[in-house]
């Protein structure tokens, strides 16, 4: 049993199909990287994950229950977080504020109209956040405006955003696109170090294979819209699809 | 049947007006991704030009008839306006008769470069600053255009004839065969719905068979591509700016027969063009053309007593009712593109 | 105190201080002398500073912690002006009765209009309360003329009921026998203080508002109002629904709006549609921008600074002008004149607009981003070495 299990999903843009009989099983406590060269699909199969987008035909089952035709945030609600290709934060919040929302989101629910209470007053909160700023080593730029970080400390902090909420299922697409390498092998053993504490799930799509290698415990690779190959990353390297999706060959 | 026909005709003259200024919204909307809150002052501005025409061509030397007397027993000032002395008295007579007609040459020249100046002076500047800034902005304009004309010309309406040619009426009914006096509409209306389709013509096949208007089409649907191709779109944009700020003029020099120009106007227009670019589909030149007419009819058919009576009140709200239902039921309007104006 | 930091409360001392103060710190020019059209301590006028105050911080909550540019709030300004009408023409003058019944109705015709507009973002959202507004504005002057008494506006009658009416009750808008337009006038030396019902009525309401919306502002209901203007798509990735916050927001600033019409119908006790027209949802814009849009102080100072200088300027005439300028060579002064008659008296609007777009160009930040950059310059070039140092240090981490 999958913790996330995608069945026979399609979608389609017009004339274009997208997806084509999607197969997915992301176990629980792996991370899972899903690669595929440009336009296989796999943004627009992580948007049918989060609700960005809904699948034509076919299931999306995440624990046990269907995500389709649920709104971001409820789907948020139920234990999947998201990380972009460019960080998306509260670029005018400073870098603690920026934690303490997705904090307020998983006590507080979706939506709670907390208006005489005072953010100060939170400890709990405040304490949390605190620990998730320390936990990807951030806390120094706490009262920092976010705007003003660094892309490298940016996606920490999204990073931050998101392990706050506790999630089950963690997404991540292309999480090190646009970084020097420094930042990247940073970025890997963040990452690397998040699953060892916290046992998290995470679906990662990536294009670097340093990236993919150094962590993957279990790669799909999606071409054309379809999951050619399900398998361990050992088995994956020299696979003869693979090699054929990804150097060019209809022949 | 006839009354159904008169109120769409009635529809037509400010539908004209509506398509017009939305129009020239929608097209600075879409070359520069400027949301223009001034352009009812740009409407206002041209009603003005066809003051200003009908006040310079009425300038007159002042002499004094000493054979006539006034009713006081003093002689007599004669005004004669200098065309009549300079063309003689039938031709000069004519010239000011003419004078909203000939606004429109007058106008040209004027709208283009009130545009330029305000894209170059003010609008340039606010391209990568948020909408809401451009809004506020050119609403600051907006107030200050307005001031200046009424610190000019007073708060009050000044009445501009048309032309006498054009002063009656036109038994529509009869050509149709309906009794006589049943559709009956001013020439000048008509003149005025026969313009603003030409002038509506003029910009469409401006922008569909010239090369400068495919690439300001091109440059509508994708600014960044066309300036890679190494063309100057910004000052085919500023250009455009100019165009709609002249469609924009027009539409107010043909409109002061109709409503007498006051410094106010450009407003009063410009809520409600607003509301007919948002119900066409921000962005979409024919969705404004569209809607502008239809929101103009509708207004129109809004206003009979027969309809007034069932749901009374209906011919203040109908334009904002129908701008709710259709933002609601079709988010981008009746033909908006995707993505347009939506974070 | 009362649930503030030290900072915050120190802030709301200073608040209170000057509203308390305001009769004497806006009269600081002797009756009689040349400069004693400079005051602005007329009951009136200080009264629409507090009122217009109110309208601003309310409309602040939404648009500057949102960042949702709503161009219809001025419906919500005349929807609480004829509630509170209503109840002096149906029970009696005491406004104990109608101001909350604005502050509800408000609320309601809020909840009613945001649920829809809401629904869109960006321009849409603006036309779309735009055109709420004028339909409401429309319909007032309109169909609703039974309600509303359309052109003439609404005001009480000697036919009307005014059932709670007693005897020796006051005949103009009153708290429980403080009646609004009662003034007490001190005398010290050639000044003279007013201090009026009416306005520290309002003055307290407006403290009360400014309190309830810098608690707002510290609450987490506010962080996230202000996570809806920086990053929706974030916020809805993170499992929160910006709906029920817009609309929450919405809801309170129009409820703000109401109360701040209802206050105006507290001091005059009349209600007309104008209230409701455009013009009035972009005053209160221009009040909040040039104050300084999601600031706490700012929309309360661009309020003040929008009524003060509509009063002043729109009563110097061409003769004030050429008294002021009469030390000038006679062409000079009446060229210096000429210029500026077209900016003040009836032209007041032309400054206004110039102002606007002044402020929105090269001072976005309103008037309170304009104190601190001063603030900031003036500290760089005295502080030198420590004061520079600790600026720099900031960004540069």
């Amino acid at each position: 049993m999958g913790i996330l299990e995608v069945q026979n999903v399609n979608k389609s843009f017009g004339g274009l199909k997208a997806l084509q009989n999607v197969n997915l099983n992301v176990e629980e406590g792996m991370i899972h990287a899903i690669i595929g060269p440009n336009g296989a699909g796999k943004s627009t199969l992580l948007n049918c994950f989060v609700g960005k987008l809904i699948p034509d035909t076919g299931t999306v089952m995440f624990d046990g229950h269907s995500l389709l035709g649920k709104k971001p945030h409820e789907i948020n609600q139920t234990g999947v977080s998201r990380v972009f290709q460019t960080p998306e934060i509260f670029g005018d919040l400073t870098v603690f504020e920026n934690v303490m929302i997705p904090c307020f989101a998983k006590r507080d629910g979706s939506f709670r109209m907390h208006a005489i209470e005072k953010v100060e007053a939170e400890v709990d909160i405040r304490d949390k956040a605190e620990q998730m700023l320390i936990d990807v080593d951030m806390i120094d730029k706490k009262e920092m405006n976010a705007n003003s970080l660094s892309r490298g400390d940016k996606r920490r902090l999204e990073m931050a955003m998101c392990l706050a909420q506790d999630p089950k299922l963690l997404l991540l697409d292309e999480p090190t696109a646009g970084m020097a390498r420094a930042d990247t092998n940073n970025t890997i053993d963040l990452l690397a170090k998040i699953q060892g504490q916290r046992d998290i799930t995470m679906a990662v799509i990536e294009h670097d294979m340093h990236v993919v290698f150094s962590l993957a415990q279990k790669i799909s690779v999606l071409a054309q819209g379809t999951v050619i190959v399900e398998d361990l990353p050992e088995n994956i390297k020299g696979h003869p699809k693979v090699q054929e999706a990804y150097l060019g060959g209809a022949h | 049947m006839d009354a159904i026909l008169l109120q769409i005709l009635n529809g037509l003259d400010k539908g004209s007006a509506y398509a017009l200024i939305a129009l020239g919204l929608t097209l600075i909307f879409g070359t520069l991704g400027v949301v223009n809150f001034a352009h009812g002052a740009l409407f206002m501005i041209g009603s003005f030009c066809a003051v200003t025409l009908q006040k310079i061509l009425n300038i007159s030397s002042i002499t004094i008839d000493e054979t006539q007397k006034d009713f006081l027993g003093n002689p007599l000032k004669v005004k004669t306006p200098y065309v009549e002395a300079w063309f003689g008295e039938v031709t000069g007579q004519a010239i000011i008769n003419w004078s909203v007609p000939l606004a429109i040459l007058f106008a040209i020249p004027i709208m283009l470069l009130v545009g330029f100046v305000m894209e170059r002076g003010l609008i340039k500047h606010f391209y990568k600053r948020p909408h809401a800034d451009q809004i506020l902005v050119t609403f600051g304009l907006a107030i200050v255009l307005q001031e200046i004309i009424k610190a000019m010309y007073g708060a009050n309406p000044i009445p501009t004839p048309a032309p006498d040619v054009f002063r009656g009426s036109l038994d529509f009914g009869v050509l149709l065969g309906f009794d006589p006096n049943a559709v009956i509409y001013p020439y000048w209306r008509l003149i005025y719905f026969a313009f603003s389709t030409v002038v509506i013509a003029a910009v469409f096949s401006f922008l569909q068979f010239t090369t400068f208007g495919m690439v300001v089409r091109a440059g509508m649907a994708d600014r960044e591509t066309v300036g890679l191709l190494g063309i100057n779109i910004d000052k085919r944009f500023t250009f455009m700016f100019g165009v709609a700020a002249a469609v924009a003029g027009l539409a107010g020099v043909m409109y002061t027969p109709i409503n007498s120009p006051n410094y106010h106007m450009g407003m009063d227009f410009l809520v409600l063009s607003f509301v007919v670019v948002v119900v066409g589909g921000m962005g979409s030149l024919p969705g404004a053309v569209l809607a502008g007419f239809m929101l103009g009819i509708l207004e129109s058919f809004a206003s009979m007593n027969e309809i007034k009576s069932i749901i009374p009140g209906i011919d203040q709200i109908i334009i904002y009712l129908v701008a709710i239902v259709i933002l609601m039921t079709r988010p981008r309007g009746l033909m908006g593109r995707k993505g347009v104006m939506e974070e | 105190m009362l649930g503030l930091n030290k900072k915050d409360s120190k802030f709301l001392l200073i608040v209170i201080a000057l509203t308390v103060c305001t009769p004497i710190l806006l009269q600081p020019f002797p009756e009689g002398s040349g400069l004693a059209q400079f005051n602005a301590g007329y009951p009136d006028l200080m009264q629409r500073f507090a009122i217009y105050g109110i309208f601003a911080i309310g409309f602040n909550i939404l648009f500057g912690l949102t960042g949702y540019l709503s161009f219809g709030h001025a419906a919500f300004l005349g929807v609480g002006s004829y509630s509170v009408v209503w109840m002096y023409k149906l029970l009696d003058y005491n406004v104990i009765w109608g101001l909350p019944l604005a502050i509800i109705t408000s609320g309601l015709f809020a909840l009613a209009i945001g649920y829809v507009s809401l629904r869109r973002s960006g321009i849409y959202f603006s036309i779309l309360t735009l055109a709420f507004a004028q339909m409401s504005f429309n319909v007032a002057y309109s169909v609703l003329t039974p309600l509303t008494n359309g052109e003439t506006g609404l005001q009480v009658y000697t036919s009307d009921k005014q059932i709670l009416l007693g005897a020796n009750e006051p005949n103009s808008p009153h708290l429980f026998g403080l009646v609004m337009n009662q003034s007490a006038k001190l005398n010290v030396g050639d000044w003279v203080f007013t201090f009026n019902i009416g306005y520290y009525f309002c003055a307290v309401i407006a403290i009360l508002a400014f309190y309830l919306s810098l608690r707002i502002f510290r609450s987490p209901f506010g962080l996230m109002l202000k996570a809806v203007k920086c990053n929706q798509q974030r916020m809805n990735y993170t499992g929160l629904n910006s709906r029920p916050y817009t609309l929450a927001a919405f809801v309170i600033s129009g409820m703000y709006a109401g109360l701040a019409g209802g206050l105006l119908a507290s001091m005059d006790p009349l209600a007309g549609a104008e209230r409701m027209q455009w013009t009035a949802s972009g005053e209160v814009v221009l009040m909040t921008i040039l104050g300084g849009t999601g600031t706490l102080m700012g929309p309360v100072l661009g309020a003040g600074f929008i009524k003060y200088f509509e009063n002043i300027f729109s009563k110097i005439n061409e003769t004030v002008l050429h008294s002021w300028f009469s030390w000038l060579p006679d062409g000079m002064e009446d060229a210096i004149v000429w210029v500026l008659h077209f900016f003040v008296g009836k032209g007041w609007h032309l400054t206004l607009g110039m102002l606007f777009m002044l402020i929105v160009i090269f001072l976005p930040g309103g008037l309170v981003d304009g104190a601190s950059r001063i603030r900031e310059w003036y500290k760089n070039r005295k502080g030198g070495g420590a004061a520079s140092s600790e600026t720099s240090t900031t960004p540069a981490e």
